[in-house]
């Protein structure tokens, strides 16, 4: 990983990340790609000009960096320029998707359905909503991670305005059914929203096919910056919003604040870079996925992939490792650095919401982590990675009483635990 | 020639700034994130939030970042439990917030009118208030008493909020002193898509993006390392600035153009106002004309605020101040930076002159009539 970065930008070498340290944490965030800092470069000091500014050469030279970026996230949606707003990322896109659709239709129907697996960001959204007098139905999903369509369909209500179910899930990289769900809401005139924060790049992605009204993507997770994103607003038919930042009026008015050019143009050079690498990437890492999975099962058993083995994007790997205590995997693989759930909420030694959604035990749940292979990452780190893990277990696993009487057939769960 | 004087919209990007972003650019890795990327991307974040407070002079749990000056401004009035007191001259990211503000009119001079704050402030109520005036304006550069708001509105329990996007690294000001203040990295010479709000941790404020709870839940979404490094690099050089010099050429300026038309002065120059901003009258010249004859010539300037320079409609900041529309429809504004040059002000001034003595109606008139053999039929 970090041979490769400072192979293209060999004056900034990482300053404080020692070399053998192997980034396996992609669902967090990425690497900017070179290409994509390329492109980014002169807009920050020689194209300065605030893209708002209609006046001179300044102006529309940022302008016009800008709409280029904006056609090119388009296209990888396929959609039309004009049906993208750009925001500071996926975050506020979902919070303006949810709120902003609430807050424009909210005197005529009154409820959304969304699911629990989904980003914080959008369950938060929606609790203020419900705060507002607004019903929420949080849609549970089946033991592999994906929402059973005839519970959506049955949930949906003369009331309800808007169904807001994630593309890709960023903790087990489960695909929902986009196409089917969209096929739902539309024929139900129900709007459909999703957070393709983790789909973008990785899978097909068609607004029109998918029957998608609206759908939050950020930068930071495909190659690009942080701080931007952008919400796709479908035009026909028509998804009206209320603006959650008002002020100078950009964005049609549904987002204002001066648009930070350079990271547009960032955002819009990843989605360029996604469309034209994605078969060939997905193939890569698809390998890399195998590779991985494999190599560890076939040391190690009682490990458990988290999610549908099918529906799942390749670079997302969640394992639980039995028997073993998850800190102090976490610990022994420090070399590694993965997650053993979202970013947002890993500092927290709660177990994770989604794990115990799917029905995982909390036990296993404790012991999950997240691998995540992208753009970057090379065979030789994930042999590294498979000899580190198995050798952590088998260690953790050594020193385990549970895991001498497992070996032995004993059925954990019968055993009656002293109070203490 | 290629000149920039519209550094009110958005400034060029400080070679610090460039700098450090760089550098950042090599951190890979979310700051929530407990693996070592994500606590060396913590830690720089913290670093540059620690460098911010210095430079403000406050404390760093005070400042909460954001996509930049338009999202702090509706952060902090937006949701306010409360009434809210504003200026008549506010940006539009402090007039467009909500439809219930209290709108308190300037004088003449384009200072807040303080009777009136002081009227509107006593009228008895009983919810929290919350007082909004920026501290210098984007178009005018006038800046406003807010040592003596802060005075009037503490006398009667109210919160202080500043827009203070002009005015941080322009003013000195003891921003500690305000409850609440939004700045934007872009206008200080750093990157655009960043700014900051400080709060006061015992003022109620309901945060609009929700998520995973960054920025102590204030504000949601994943922190913009680059944007706030670069930033905190702005600001940290923008206290460097020689303020006076580029004042001394503001003023020369002025008293160029005042050589060849002397009624081009809008301001009163004496009313306290930003060291690099200065409005022109050209008689007779619509600011579009004007905007669009200078880009020819190659300056960069402005014929009103960016947001809404789009759009031809006459400012209404300007007619808040009570001048009328006409006069206002012929104005453009200038503002330098701290890189700005002698030699761009006199070229400035030239073309200023040329432009003048080409489009306006009341010059070809005079003309026409010296080429007749008329005495001057105009005596302006």
């Amino acid at each position: 990983m970090a041979m490769n970065l400072s192979a293209v930008s060999n004056i900034h070498p990482f300053p404080v990340i020692p070399r053998e340290q192997i980034y396996m944490d992609y669902q967090a965030t990425t690497p900017c790609d070179p290409g994509v800092l390329d492109k980014m470069l002169p807009y920050f000091s020689n194209i300065f000009g605030n893209p708002h500014s209609r006046n001179h050469v300044h102006g529309w030279l940022a302008e016009e960096g800008i709409e280029v970026a904006r056609q090119q996230i388009a296209s990888l949606l396929k959609a039309n320029e004009k049906e993208i707003v750009f925001t500071s990322g996926a975050t506020e896109s979902n919070n303006l998707a949810i709120k902003g659709v609430a807050g424009f239709y909210g005197d005529k129907k009154k409820h959304i359905i969304t699911c629990v697996t989904e980003h914080k960001c959008v369950l938060e959204s929606c609790r203020q909503l419900e705060q507002q007098g607004f019903e929420i139905t949080y849609l549970p999903v089946q033991q592999n991670g994906l929402i059973d369509l005839d519970n959506l369909r049955n949930s949906i209500k003369d009331e309800t305005l808007l169904v807001s179910i994630m593309a890709v899930n960023n903790e087990i990289g489960v695909i929902q059914p986009l196409k089917e769900i969209g096929a739902i809401c539309r024929q139900k005139g129900v709007f459909f929203h999703t957070d393709a924060a983790q789909a973008i790049g990785k899978i097909d992605i068609d607004v029109n096919e998918m029957n998608i009204d609206l759908l939050s993507l950020s930068g930071h997770k495909i190659y690009g910056p942080k701080g931007i994103g952008a919400l796709f607003v479908r035009r026909k038919p028509r998804v009206r919003m209320q603006a959650l930042i008002s002020g100078g009026g950009q964005e049609r008015g549904m987002r204002s604040g001066t648009l930070p050019t350079p990271l547009c143009v960032g955002l819009g050079e990843a989605c360029a870079i996604a469309e034209r690498e994605m078969k060939d990437e997905s193939e890569r890492i698809a390998r890399l996925g195998h590779q991985l999975y494999t190599g560890i099962c076939k040391k190690l058993s009682h490990v458990y992939l988290n999610g549908d083995v099918e529906r799942r994007i390749p670079g997302n790997l969640n394992l639980s490792f039995a028997f073993v205590e998850g800190e102090g995997l976490m610990m022994g693989i420090k070399e590694l650095s993965v997650s053993s759930g979202s970013a947002c909420t890993s500092s927290s030694l709660e177990p994770s919401y989604v794990l115990r959604a799917l029905g995982v035990e909390e036990e296993l749940a404790h012991t999950s982590i997240r691998f995540g292979i992208g753009r970057f990452t090379t065979e030789e780190e994930i042999e590294r990675a498979i000899k580190t893990v198995v050798h952590e277990v088998q260690r953790l696993r050594a020193m385990s009483p549970l895991w001498e009487m497992a070996q032995e057939g004993i059925d954990i769960k019968s055993i009656q635990w002293a109070a203490h | 020639m290629s000149v920039y004087f519209d550094y009110n919209a958005t400034a060029p990007l400080r070679a610090s700034s460039k700098k450090v972003m760089l550098e950042a650019m090599d951190f890979l890795g979310n700051a929530s994130s407990v693996h070592s990327f994500g606590r060396e991307v913590r830690r720089k974040i913290e670093f540059s939030r620690g460098e911010i407070a210095g430079v403000l002079d406050i404390e760093a749990k005070r400042v909460i970042f954001t996509s930049g000056a338009t999202e702090s401004n509706n952060l902090a009035l937006k949701n306010f439990p409360g009434r809210a007191i504003v200026s008549a001259i506010e940006h539009d990211s402090i007039l467009r917030v909500r439809e219930d503000l209290i709108v308190v009119p300037v004088l003449a001079d384009g200072t807040v009118d303080l009777e009136k704050l002081e009227a509107t402030l006593s009228k008895d109520f009983t919810a929290p208030t919350l007082v909004s005036i920026m501290a210098a304006n984007n178009e005018t550069g006038i800046i406003q008493p807010l040592a003596e708001i802060i005075q009037i509105a503490k006398k009667h329990g109210a919160y202080v909020h500043s827009d203070a996007v002009q005015a941080v690294g322009r003013l000195n000001f003891p921003w500690q002193t305000l409850d609440m203040v939004s700045i934007s990295a872009h206008k200080l010479g750093g990157p655009s898509g960043i700014g900051c709000l400080v709060i006061n941790p015992n003022l109620p404020l309901i945060p609009h993006i929700r998520g995973g709870g960054q920025e102590r839940s204030y504000r949601a979404g994943t922190e913009n390392l680059l944007g706030i490094a670069g930033m905190a690099a702005a600001l940290r050089d923008s206290a460097q600035d020689n303020l006076q010099l580029v004042e001394r050429l503001r003023d020369d300026l002025e008293d160029l153009i005042c050589q060849v038309f002397p009624e081009s002065l809008v301001l009163n120059r004496n009313v306290p106002r930003l060291s690099n901003t200065a409005l022109f009258h050209m008689p007779g010249v619509k600011s579009e004309t004007q905007v669009m004859n200078f880009d020819l010539e190659g300056f960069a300037v402005s014929a009103g605020s960016a947001c809404s320079s789009g759009k031809v409609k006459a400012s209404a900041v300007l007619k808040a101040m009570g001048l009328d529309d006409d006069k206002s429809s012929e104005m453009i504004r200038i503002s330098l930076g701290p890189k700005s040059t002698r030699s761009e002000i006199e070229a400035f001034a030239q073309v200023w002159q040329s432009i003048y003595q080409k489009c306006s109606p009341l010059k070809n008139l005079e003309r026409k009539a010296q080429r007749n053999g008329y005495e001057s039929v105009c005596s302006l």
